[in-house]
């Protein structure tokens, strides 16, 4: 029976991955949610009592015995969230356009213009990243070459801005949104855009009701592969946000590597998981499952 | 043609289309067309692929602009206006239904663009699915219908803004030979019943036959012909429609008159006897239908023409029997006799010489270039 042979075929294909993911993706994740129970040693490391005032700190129930509640965290909390919605805000009205535009080029253009755009993934990020510092600090091009034009006098205060961390990010994240708008927009039928003007929809209500709905997938997709790597990103607020935009990242580098609390640390990421979490489950229920549908 | 001012829905003026050939220089797609179309007629313009005949709808739709020439549509210039204030309608070749939304969705699609209120546009669609026959499909996806219930939903979608004019871009090309023969007589009486126009593009000849009021012909960006459906099968004006239409066997040459009758000379020394209608020193080209041509009797009348030939193969087709008959200068000729002729055939092994008959009337003439004086 058929049936039989494809179990057979299934756990052939699925077995390495499986052990793969198993070993090296839920162990460590296995051991940083335990951690995150735990209690803090007192020079590093792990006492092995259960221990939820790691959660405390964040939420709100440490009593300020042993550990302190501190508003700070759930602001630099939301601060991320918002920074990394923003990105996926900014990335999509970038990308939208440029992908429409270079879906309607001819075929070979089209692919030079993918091959430009992945072309900043042969350099290294904090390369990419120091030259955006470059540019911004109050010496650096962008301000000199303002101030050489005459178009302002005083050098713009923008690096160690939010504003900053928000160029830089949405600057690295720019080809994951990219790939997945431009695979829809690539894919969507012309003849539906056709036959919708031809139904005597105005281009607003084309797009509204015929390009949007299809290319909702490729949006979809764009703004979880940007705003999950956003919301961790701990190298683009080091480096263009300086000590004054701390997200989410900085503070678990921090509690792993300079304070040394590894359960504080762990709590942290566990929270960043759960928001992904809950964002995934959406995301497959709204629109992967239109996708599937198809 | 007649009523010229208040009939015509559409117009072309010699239209021209010119597009950059993907291997360098230029196609011309539309070579100067010029076109009429009058009201409540279903139209079909004909032609191989390739012939100008999709870009002429598009410049009609308003996907395709024109290099030069003008398009009116209901008397009305329509330069430059895009296709959504155009009052015509389309059913795509490959239905482009819209996937996210439903049968009445895409029915709606129109109504709802154009702001029509929900009661109306429900008892529209209502109306639009039933006219189709698919009352009952209405909260179905695209995805969930067969070929022919697509076909019918892009139909009923392209009518519900009841434009001037509908235009039909080769919408049976996907179906299988069954449900195309049916959808031909169901589009003809949705044509008839509606009243409005129809444009319907396709490069088959007997869907052309079977349905329309008026055939176009086109053939490199250019009119070959434009009439009903009979006359293009009988009185073919140029040698690529009589190809292009029916079978037959085509013969150029000059007519020469030997005796009483005119005959044609062709270059290949064939000598085939013709009707009147022609003078002697004219190049024609002649047109004989298989239908036209039987075994001779013992007995040829002088109104008759003979062919001389040697019989190749029979073929048994159903209704008739087809008999391909080779000539003198070795190319072939096709004869489906009446039953008589199918009778004396039956006699006639392969290999074998036959004589073949036809009224010197009935094969159409072609004159292609007068005896100068």
């Amino acid at each position: 029976m058929p049936g039989k042979q494809e179990n057979r075929r299934l756990i052939a294909l699925l077995t390495p991955g499986s052990i793969f993911l198993g070993i090296f993706f839920l162990g460590p994740l296995s051991v940083m949610i335990v951690y995150s129970f735990l209690e803090p040693g007192l020079y590093g490391g792990v006492e092995w009592n259960f221990y939820h005032l790691n959660y405390g700190r964040i939420l709100g129930w440490a009593d300020g015995e042993w550990e302190e509640f501190d508003p700070v965290y759930a602001e630099i909390f939301f601060r991320s969230v918002r920074i990394a919605f923003t990105n996926v805000v900014i990335t999509l009205l970038i990308c939208y356009p440029a992908a429409i535009w270079v879906s309607g080029l001819a075929v070979r253009w089209r692919t030079f213009v993918v091959f430009i755009i992945t072309l900043p993934f042969f350099v290294s990020l904090v390369v990419r990243l120091f030259c955006w510092v470059l540019i911004l600090r109050p010496s650096g091009f962008m301000n000199t070459t303002l101030m050489g034009l005459g178009l302002i006098s005083e050098p713009i205060d923008i690096i160690y801005t939010e504003t900053a961390v928000l160029i830089g990010m949405a600057y690295i994240m720019l080809p994951f949104m990219f790939l997945p708008l431009y695979a829809s927009i690539e894919k969507l039928d012309r003849s539906l855009v056709e036959a919708s003007s031809d139904l005597g929809a105005k281009p607003y209500q084309t797009f509204l009701r015929v390009i949007l709905p299809a290319t909702l997938p490729g949006i979809a997709a764009g703004a979880v592969l940007v705003f999950i790597p956003s919301l961790g990103n701990f190298v683009v607020p080091d480096l263009l946000g300086g000590a004054k935009v701390l997200m989410i990242g900085n503070l678990v580098e921090q509690q792993f590597l300079s304070a040394r609390n590894w359960p504080f640390g762990a709590a942290l990421s566990v929270m960043i998981m759960l928001v992904m979490f809950i964002l995934i489950i959406f995301y497959v229920r709204r629109i992967g499952r239109s996708e599937i549908a198809r | 043609m007649i009523g010229k001012t208040s009939e015509s829905i559409a117009e072309v003026k010699n239209a021209v289309k010119r597009f950059p050939a993907p291997e360098g220089g230029v196609i011309t797609a539309l070579d100067g067309i010029s076109l009429e179309i009058q009201q409540s007629q279903f139209v079909t313009l004909l032609g191989p692929s390739g012939c100008g005949k999709t870009t002429l709808l598009r410049a009609i739709s308003g996907f395709e602009d024109l290099d030069s020439g003008e398009v009116r549509i209901g008397g009305e210039l329509v330069t430059g206006v895009p296709p959504y204030r155009r009052p015509v309608n389309t059913v795509f070749q490959n239905y482009a239904l819209f996937p996210h939304l439903s049968v009445s969705g895409n029915v709606a699609y129109g109504l709802e663009v154009a702001g029509v209120s929900r009661s109306e546009c429900n008892r529209r669609v209502g109306e639009a699915l039933e006219r189709v026959g698919l009352a009952g499909f209405d909260r179905r996806k695209p995805s969930q219908l067969s070929g022919g219930q697509q076909q019918r939903v892009a139909l009923a979608r392209a009518i519900i803004n009841q434009p001037k004019l509908l235009l039909l871009d080769e919408p049976l090309s996907a179906l299988d030979r069954n449900l195309r023969q049916s959808m031909q007589i169901e589009l003809k009486n949705l044509q008839h019943d509606l009243g409005i126009c129809f444009l319907f593009v396709t490069h088959d000849q007997e869907e052309a036959l079977t349905m329309s009021d008026q055939v176009v012909v086109l053939n490199q960006g250019r009119i070959e012909q434009v009439g009903p459906p009979k006359a293009h099968y009988h009185q073919p004006t140029t040698r690529f429609v009589a190809e292009f239409i029916g079978d037959g066997a085509l013969f150029s040459g000059k007519i020469q008159n030997t005796t009483e009758d005119p005959i044609l000379f062709t270059e290949d020394g064939l000598r085939i006897p013709v009707g009147v209608g022609a003078k002697v020193g004219d190049s024609v080209t002649l047109i004989i239908r298989p239908e036209q041509l039987d075994i001779a009797k013992q007995h040829v009348e002088g109104s008759m023409g003979i062919l001389d030939v040697v019989l190749e193969q029979s073929l048994f087709q159903g209704a008739t029997n087809k008999y391909v008959c080779q000539l003198a200068n070795g190319s072939t000729i096709t004869a489906i006799p009446t039953a008589a002729g199918n009778e004396a055939f039956s006699r006639v092994k392969p290999g074998e010489a036959v004589r073949l008959s036809y009224r010197r009337s009935e094969p159409h003439l072609i004159i292609e270039s007068e005896h100068a004086g």
